[in-house]
Parts: structure tokens; C-alpha cells; sequence
């Protein structure tokens, strides 16, 4: 684990301490929350109960009171099993859902409020990569088309062959030939899909991009090479990163810091050195035996009893509390809050905070 | 970093035509003989009607040339015809190969600008409601509704009567082909808003229009370069389909007198004029427009099933 | 004679464009109560390869070549009569979608009932009995009311436990399982696959696990088959293939892993991506992609452009590869010497 530590050390990151109101973060994410309804519109939420008429609304709660700072230069991992709330993270912070509560701070301006127009210039500064490589490029928009999109917006008053030149220097840097601008994006594979994609999003020379689950749709080769391009990208261009993911074994090799969801809330965020050392919440214990490793042949899974709990009736107390072993009665009832251990490790676990685990 | 698959096809990236050549459009064209006749028809049926001017031996609309002493004359394989005219004269004695080539010229002419019309209410409304959702969803496909709920004939009886009470019926006459798509066009636009909108609500949640948000480009440009460009298949489909409906429904307003004037007939008025006579033995009146226009629509739609089978992606592979 | 033989296999689509080969030669064999990985990439044609095993190849795709012995049996040469009889019954298969085999409008214990009264002669009693047993055996939590759910009540997880009880239903000989977790989440992809090895180690069950996940196959089997572009390239004992893998394909794909590489460092990747198979390049498909195409002495090796490797026994593995098969004769030459 000595080449964790210096992974870390190496990078420009100034302290792993986390500090909650610390200057250096680029996004501050606080007490997020987004419901979602599944009631209809208002005719439909009527109901009639007791004689009388009572408006009914159901909602999905995807994210329950997030905070995260994002600290210039790092990447941070956001990782949980489906239905967690990672992807409306993203999709939130960049605007394209609107958050039910809570606040979104970009380099300490409130963004989560802004129309449109008020946005265009963080849309310049801040990008995104998507999943799935078949779906994020416009079928009827040649290569060129797609690329030309977003520098003809954010600069009216560049020339064509400016453009051109920086289209053609884009489509470099991620390793795909220009002379494919005219094709479009069916013609290619996934893996050279989501490198257009990932020009797309540099093509404005962003500082801060989302990738959500960006590899996850790709082969295993493939993945290999998109990572690779993604961390290069990084280095030379000195971005941050918000990367959402499910697979921790990317993790492990990409991120600064990891940030574990489960069921709309952190329960854990920790260096990412750490967390592979030292994982301190059940939920986090859980996830990472669940890789599947090369190396060892039959391997100690921690089992979890049962299944995720729907979001739209969230168990009270502790949301993990019906699956976890170390589960008491204060868990039951008490929502676990984000408390800062010795090493800095931020741990939501009443267990942890007693002491029994 | 070059990769094997494509790199063999990178070096000259294909033309519009070597891309169209390469097409399953055309491959299954090619395999189609259903869809190459009807085409073969339509097209035939299309350019003769807009060069009936050239075509026609008589102008049915210049009175000087009409003949009365020659009306209803049959046609050339009946004993009796006149050499003059082939498939013989109407009751006006106006020739009735040259009436029937313009008579499909204005019915092709209205049924084109119905759709015309159609479309660019149905595609800008179904687009709003799909895209935007919400309160103008609700609104837009409530006036569908309604609009749906007036059949075309009731549209065409009180748009007809409005006008013929404000303007006269001579102005209706006169104008009778841009009311007939003015009415057809306003009668049928929630068939395309409906597709449109169905095809956008899938179109939107894909990936491709979340990254043309997060670039910051505005709604309209979003609707209109990103969003309409991908739902074409359904409205190529839909375009046949009501381009017949159009036709028929012309035929069907001007059989009933709300359409075109018999001094200036579409099929669907030359097939009235004709019905009159059928006792009489001048069957050949109204039969020969009649089975022109099955001959138009079924050749229309046929293409139409073809192409909706070409374009229904889950056939594709097939 | 081993249980399942595949010799020579040969599977092509008929497509517009002209017969493409989704298979060449697959040949490999599996022992009563052995557990088999066949990992690939997608494109690779590991899945074609499971649907060919029973026949179930769609129409554009038919067996050309090559036979595939079962328990005595030839099933590609079977009438489709004689071949429901082993499928389900014999020889089962897990989906990667569990909604693709279970009826949306049919309960649970309907649907296991069915299936066993359609090969069997029993009562719906006895039929149930057994329905409800095999559902203990996956581990379902109350398996009584199970039965009487449909499939859209239960979550993804549940789904593919009922769809392994399904599998097992008839006591199978061998179960083929084509990406049974990929759907599913990490944690209940683990229970699903400790689920799987325990069945089949107990009840002696071979298993056919096709999957892109080398760790997954690398935790549940005894031995691997390495496709790429419609051939297999490497066969041998799962941890002899994933601690020394020989072809350099399967190199890379190890290497490419996040997990092998030092955390921040560039990972290995493997430059390229796999041909279509309607483009094959010539000589050994991997060629452009790999390497090692260079002879010990710098100049590239003409066998690897023109000409498709054969198989050679490289200690219990087998290798399709030019560069291995170079390096055996060389080692051979030299003992031959000394």
C-alpha cells in the first residue's frame, strides 16, 4: 500500500485534511436533495380519503442531504450500487436537473439557481462525459458537425479557420484521425464513440468535468485505453475530476478521494489510499470484498442479508440499517451524520462512532 | 492512435451517394418489386398530372374549346367513340383524359399542401409538447384532442360556411383550392403532433440531448437541430399515410359539394359530376377518375407500408 | 468420453453483405461436474458459441461445420423434437436478462410448474413440491409466497436466483450461463455467483460460464477458454491462464485491468480494438494489435500476417499463437543440444 501513499503525496493535492469550508474547493456541494414524484400531475395526486379530498404525493427520494467539496486538481470518485443517487449528483451539478433543497457552489458562486443564459458561462468552464458511447453522440451529426457545436457557441467570435484548427487539435489529443470528421458517429466503436465524446467535452477546454460512468459501457481493453486518456487529459490540462462510477477497482487506480453512496446519502469518504486500507463503514466493508479479484481463488465475501430498499419509503434511522450486521436500535431510529475521524476519513456509521466496529 | 477496423475505410470516407448506394434503404428497395412499381406508378402519375398543360390534348378550363354536342361520348373500345377523344367526353363534353390529368393535378396539388400544412403545425406543436413537457404538453395535446374530435367534414362545413357568409361563394370558388388545404391541413394536424411528440419523449432522454444541454445551447436550437433530425423516420412514414388521407379526403369533401367547382374538378368532384349519369349508361364518367384515384392512393400507400417497414428499426435487422 | 464434446465448430451468419463467420474451429470438451469459462470481449462470439451448443442459433446464422457430442449424442444433427429434449432438461441456460426467460404474465410457480410438466409426468402437486424445494436451494427468503408472485414484483437479484432455480429445476447436467451477473449490482453480483459454484458443487452440475469478467470466471472455474474474433486463442486451467497467460491477447486483457497496474500510473492497455468479423485481418486476427509480431532479432515474423496459427501444447495450456509457438521450438532446439 506504500505506492498509495505516494500516489497521494505526489499529487498537487495541498492536505488530505478535509475542511469543510476549506478555499481551495472548486465545487461545494451542500445538503443536497432531490426528490423526484411519482404522483402525476395535480388532478392525479387527488384522492379521495375519509370523505374527504386529500392531495396525495408520492415521491422518489434520490438524494438525501449530500455535502462534497471538490478540491482544484484532484478526482473525485463517487461510487454506490444502482439506484444510490450518484448519477443525480452529476446530472444536478451540472444543471441538468434542478435541486429540491440545498446549494451548488462553483468556485464559491451559487450555480443552482441561475437561468440559462446566467449558466452559458460556466457551461464554458465546466463539461460532461456520459455513459453510454451509442447514445451521446447525435446520430445525424457528422464528427466534425458535433465538434464545431460547442466552440461555434462559447466563441462567436472565433473565425473558421480557428475553429478548424482547434477542432482538428482536439480530435488529436484524444487520439482519433480528423479525416473521420465527415463520418458520423455510428461508424465508429464504442471506444472510439466515447473518445469523441470526451472531445467534445475538452473542446472548450473545460477546468471541471463529469464523467458519469463513462467506462462502464466499454470492454475491458477498451476501458483500459479510455482511463488511460482520461488521466492523461488530466495531467496535461490540470482538470478536476467528478467520476461516477460503480466499479471500485477503477477507483482504486483513478481517484484522489472516494466518496461511497448508498441510498441517496455518504456513508463514507476517505483518500482513496485509505479507504482500500482501512474502509471503515459496514456498507464500504461490504463493497469492496465484493470485487471480484484475479488473485485470490475463494474469496471471504461479506454477505449482505437482503436487498436495497426502495427510495420512495426510506427506512428511518440509518438507511443501510436492514442490511447491516452491526445494526442496533439507535441505528434503527438515529440518522448517522458525517463525522471526521483521525486520519480524516469522513465516516456516517453510529457503529464506528462508539466505537463497536 | 489508429485502430484496425476503420482505418481501412478512414483513408476515403464515403459520399453522400456511396453512403445512399450503401443504404438498407436502397438494398431494400432494390429486393422490393412492390415498392419499385408503386413508385414507378406514383411518379409516372405525378409528372403526368403537372404537365398536363403539355399533355392534355383540350384545356377543360378554356370554355371556347368544349364541344356540348360531343358530351358524353365513351371512351375508344366502346362502339360510338369519337377518335378526338380517347377515353371519351363528359356530360359537358369536356375531354375526359384531359380533365382527369388536371383533375389529378388538383387533387395531387391540395393533398400535397394539406400535408405541407399538417406538418408544419403537427411537427412544431408535437415538438413543443414532447420537448418542453409540462403545462404546454398538457395544453397543446388538449387542443389535439379537441381538434381530433371535429371530424374533417365538420371543419370543411364551417370553415366553407364562414367564408361563403363573409366573402361570397364566388371568392370561395375561386379560392376553393387553398381552403381545401387550409381546411384538410387544419383537420389532420394532431395525427403528425401525436407521432412527433411520441417520438421526441424518447428522443429527449437520450444521452445526446443531455450533452447538447450541458453545452448550453438553447431550447429551440436543441428542438430543432438535435432533437427533429432524429424523429424524420416516423414523420416520413406518417407523411405517406396522410398524403392518401389527404387525397381521399379531398375526394370525399368535393364528392359531397364542399370541395372544388365543377368548372374547375379535382378527382373527387369529376367522380360526382359522373354519378349522376351512371343510370344513363355513361358509366365511364365517373368510373375512369375513380380508378385513378385507387390507382393514386393505393400506389401511395403501399409505398408507405414499404417504408415504414424500411424505417421500424426493430425490422432492421431482421 | 467427455460429457460435452465440441469438435470443429463452425458458425456463419448469412447477412446482405455476404456470409460472415462468427465461429472458426471451436473445439473444446467438459467432464461431468466441470466448471468452464469462456471470456472474450464483446464481438468476441462467446455467446453465439452457448446458443450454438443447443442449436438455438437464429435464422441469418446456421452451423456450417463441426459437431457438438453430447452424453453420446450429436445435437447439431438432432431434429428439433429430440433437441427439446435436452434443452431445459439436460442442458439449461441462465440469460443475462432474466425478464428474457420468465413470462411477465405468468406467476413464479406457475412458470416452474410448466416447465416440469412439460418433461416430466407428474401431478401440479408433486411439480409444486419440487418448485418449491429448488427455491430453498437458491436461498430465497420466503419461498412459499414466491411462488405466487409474478416476476415484475421481485427485484433484479431475486430474479436471477428464480431463474437459477429454474435452471436447475430438471436436474440438469450441465448449465450454460451467458453473463449471468452482468445486470447486477457488485454486491449481489457476489451472492449470485457463491450462489452458483455452491449449487453446482453440489449437485455435480457442469457449468458453462460465458462472461467478459476475467475475475468473476477467475473465482468460479476450473478451466478457461480465451476467444477473440470468432476463434478461441488460449484454452487451459483457470489459474495457469490467469497467473502466466502465453497468448498475447489474453496478456493484455489481464494487464488492462485497473487492479494490475499501480494506482495513478497508466494502465497496460491493448492499442486498437477488435476487427468486425466481417473484416477479419489476415494471418492471426490479433496481428495488428499485438506486441510481439517481432522475432527476437527485431524483423517482424511473416507468419503472424499471413498465416492462422494452430494450437500448441504449451505445458497444460493450449496456445494459437506464432510467437509461442516459436519460443517451444526454440527451447525444444536447445535441450535437443545440451
Amino acid at each position: 500500500m506504500s505506492a498509495h501513499a505516494e500516489a497521494i503525496t505526489e499529487n498537487p493535492m495541498p492536505t488530505p485534511r478535509q475542511n469543510e469550508e476549506s478555499a481551495d474547493s472548486l465545487l461545494q456541494i451542500r445538503d443536497l436533495k432531490k426528490r423526484f414524484s411519482l404522483s402525476g400531475d395535480f388532478l392525479d395526486q387527488l384522492r379521495f380519503k375519509g370523505g374527504k379530498l386529500v392531495r396525495h404525493q408520492e415521491h422518489v427520494h434520490a438524494i438525501n442531504g449530500v455535502n462534497l467539496d471538490i478540491k482544484r486538481g484532484e478526482a473525485l470518485c463517487v461510487v454506490g450500487e444502482s439506484g444510490c443517487g450518484k448519477s443525480t449528483v452529476a446530472r444536478t451539478v451540472m444543471g441538468l436537473l434542478t435541486p429540491s433543497e440545498g446549494e451548488i457552489r462553483y468556485d464559491g458562486q451559487r450555480i443552482d439557481n441561475l437561468s440559462s443564459r446566467q449558466l452559458l458561462p460556466y457551461r464554458k468552464r465546466m463539461q460532461m462525459i456520459f455513459q453510454n458511447p451509442y447514445a451521446s453522440l447525435n446520430p445525424r451529426m457528422t464528427i466534425q458537425q458535433t465538434l464545431e457545436e460547442p466552440l461555434r457557441l462559447h466563441h462567436p467570435d472565433w473565425k473558421r479557420p480557428k475553429i478548424l484548427e482547434k477542432v482538428e487539435e482536439v480530435m488529436h489529443s484524444v487520439g482519433i484521425d480528423p479525416d473521420w470528421g465527415k463520418r458520423f458517429g455510428h461508424e465508429f466503436s464504442g471506444g472510439q464513440r466515447q473518445r469523441i465524446a470526451i472531445a467534445r467535452a475538452l473542446a472548450v477546454d473545460p477546468e471541471f468535468i463529469v464523467a458519469d460512468e463513462p467506462i462502464s459501457a466499454l470492454d475491458v481493453s477498451i476501458q483500459a485505453q479510455v482511463l488511460n486518456l482520461l488521466m492523461e487529459a488530466q495531467q496535461e490540462r490540470n482538470l478536476t475530476y467528478l467520476f461516477i462510477t460503480h466499479d471500485l477497482a477503477v477507483v482504486e487506480h483513478f481517484g484522489t478521494r472516494v466518496a461511497v453512496m448508498y441510498l441517496g446519502t455518504v456513508c463514507e469518504i476517505a483518500t482513496t489510499a485509505t479507504l482500500f486500507e482501512k474502509p471503515r463503514h459496514p456498507y464500504t466493508q461490504a463493497l469492496l470484498s465484493a470485487i471480484p479479484r484475479l488473485k485470490d481463488d475463494r474469496p471471504q465475501h461479506i454477505r449482505l442479508s437482503g436487498e436495497v430498499p426502495t427510495p420512495v419509503n426510506l427506512p428511518s434511522g440509518c438507511v443501510f440499517h436492514g442490511r447491516c450486521p452491526h445494526a442496533n436500535s439507535r441505528c434503527k431510529q438515529e440518522i448517522p451524520l458525517l463525522q471526521t475521524q483521525d486520519d480524516g476519513t469522513r465516516v456516517a456509521c453510529h457503529a464506528v462512532e462508539e466505537g463497536r466496529l | 492512435m489508429s485502430t484496425t477496423s476503420n482505418s481501412s475505410q478512414a483513408s476515403a470516407s464515403p459520399g453522400r451517394w456511396e453512403r445512399m448506394r450503401d443504404s438498407y434503404m436502397w438494398y431494400s428497395f432494390k429486393h422490393d418489386r412492390t415498392a419499385q412499381l408503386c413508385l414507378a406508378v406514383f411518379i409516372c402519375m405525378v409528372i403526368a398530372a403537372f404537365a398536363s398543360p403539355l399533355l392534355a390534348p383540350t384545356d377543360p378550363y378554356d370554355l371556347a374549346q368544349i364541344d356540348i354536342m360531343a358530351s358524353e361520348l365513351p371512351p375508344f373500345w366502346i362502339e360510338g367513340a369519337d377518335e378526338r377523344y380517347s377515353l371519351g367526353t363528359d356530360a359537358q363534353g369536356r375531354d375526359l383524359w384531359s380533365i382527369v390529368l388536371y383533375g389529378t393535378r388538383v387533387s395531387l396539388l391540395i393533398g400535397f399542401g394539406a400535408v405541407i400544412l399538417q406538418a408544419l403545425l403537427g411537427v412544431t406543436f408535437g415538438l413543443m409538447a414532447g420537448y418542453l413537457g409540462g403545462r404546454v404538453d398538457t395544453l397543446l395535446m388538449w387542443l389535439a384532442d379537441i381538434q381530433l374530435s371535429f371530424s374533417t367534414l365538420m371543419v370543411a362545413i364551417v370553415v366553407g360556411a364562414l367564408v361563403k357568409a363573409t366573402m361570397g361563394s364566388a371568392f370561395y370558388s375561386q379560392y376553393a383550392v387553398m381552403m381545401l388545404i387550409l381546411i384538410i391541413g387544419l383537420a389532420e394536424w394532431p395525427q403528425y403532433a401525436r407521432t412527433v411528440r411520441a417520438s421526441v419523449l424518447a428522443e429527449k432522454n437520450k444521452e445526446y440531448v443531455d450533452a447538447a444541454r450541458v453545452m448550453g445551447l438553447r431550447s429551440k436550437r436543441i428542438m430543432f437541430r438535435h432533437v427533429l433530425p432524429n424523429t424524420m423516420s416516423p414523420i416520413f412514414v406518417i407523411s405517406t399515410v396522410q398524403i392518401a388521407n389527404a387525397i381521399i379526403s379531398e375526394a370525399a369533401l368535393s364528392f359531397l359539394g364542399l370541395g372544388m367547382p365543377e368548372t374547375h374538378p379535382s378527382l373527387g368532384s369529376l367522380i360526382k359530376s359522373g354519378f349522376d349519369y351512371i343510370q344513363s349508361g355513361s358509366w365511364w364518367i365517373t368510373l375512369i377518375p375513380g380508378a385513378v384515384l385507387v390507382v393514386l392512393v393505393l400506389s401511395i400507400n403501399l409505398l408507405g407500408d414499404w417504408l415504414r417497414d424500411v424505417m421500424n428499426p426493430r425490422l432492421y435487422k431482421g | 468420453m467427455a460429457l460435452l464434446e465440441v469438435n470443429n465448430l463452425d458458425v456463419r451468419f448469412a447477412l446482405r453483405q455476404g456470409e460472415v463467420h462468427a465461429l472458426r474451429d471451436i473445439c473444446f470438451s467438459l467432464e461431468r461436474g466441470e466448471r468452464l469459462g469462456i471470456v472474450g470481449e464483446s464481438g468476441a462470439g462467446k455467446s453465439v458459441a452457448a446458443f450454438s451448443l443447443l442449436n438455438l442459433i437464429a435464422k441469418p446464422g446456421f452451423i456450417a461445420g463441426g459437431t457438438v457430442n453430447f452424453d453420446g449424442q450429436v445435437l447439431n444433427r438432432m431434429s428439433e423434437r429430440g433437441l427439446r429434449k435436452v434443452r431445459g432438461n439436460r442442458i439449461s441456460m441462465i440469460f443475462q436478462d432474466p425478464m428474457m426467460t420468465l413470462n411477465p404474465v405468468l406467476s413464479i410457480g406457475e412458470q416452474m410448474v410448466e416447465c416440469l410438466k412439460a418433461h416430466r409426468r407428474i401431478s401440479s402437486k408433486e411439480a409444486r413440491a419440487i418448485a418449491l424445494d429448488k427455491l430453498q436451494q437458491v436461498q430465497i427468503p420466503s419461498p412459499e409466497t414466491r411462488l405466487d408472485q409474478y416476476p415484475h414484483e421481485l427485484s433484479g437479484g431475486m430474479r436471477q436466483r428464480i431463474i437459477i432455480a429454474i435452471a436447475l429445476l430438471l436436474d440438469p447436467d450441465i448449465i450454460i450461463a451467458d453473463e449471468p451477473t452482468t445486470a447486477l449490482d457488485v454486491t449481489i453480483q457476489a451472492e449470485i455467483m457463491a450462489l452458483l459454484l455452491e449449487l453446482c458443487e453440489q449437485h455435480n452440475v457442469g457449468l458453462i460460464l460465458i462472461t467478459h469478467d476475467l475475475g468473476v470466471v477467475s473465482q468460479v472455474t476450473q478451466r478457461i477458454l480465451v476467444m477473440y474474433a470468432g476463434r478461441v486463442i488460449e484454452q487451459g486451467p483457470t489459474r495457469e491462464i490467469i497467473n502466466d497467460p502465453q497468448h498475447p491477447y489474453t496478456q493484455g486483457l489481464i494487464n488492462a485491468l485497473p487492479q494490475m497496474a499501480t494506482p495513478g500510473e497508466k494502465l497496460n492497455q491493448i492499442r486498437g480494438s477488435m476487427p468486425s468479423l466481417s473484416n477479419l485481418p489476415s494471418g492471426c486476427a490479433f496481428h495488428p494489435r499485438c506486441d510481439f509480431i517481432n522475432r527476437a532479432d527485431g524483423q517482424p515474423r511473416p507468419a503472424c500476417t499471413q498465416q492462422v496459427p494452430e494450437f500448441v501444447d504449451s505445458g497444460n495450456c493450449r496456445v494459437a499463437c506464432h510467437m509461442v509457438a516459436e519460443m517451444l521450438e526454440d527451447r525444444r532446439l536447445k535441450e535437443e543440444i545440451s
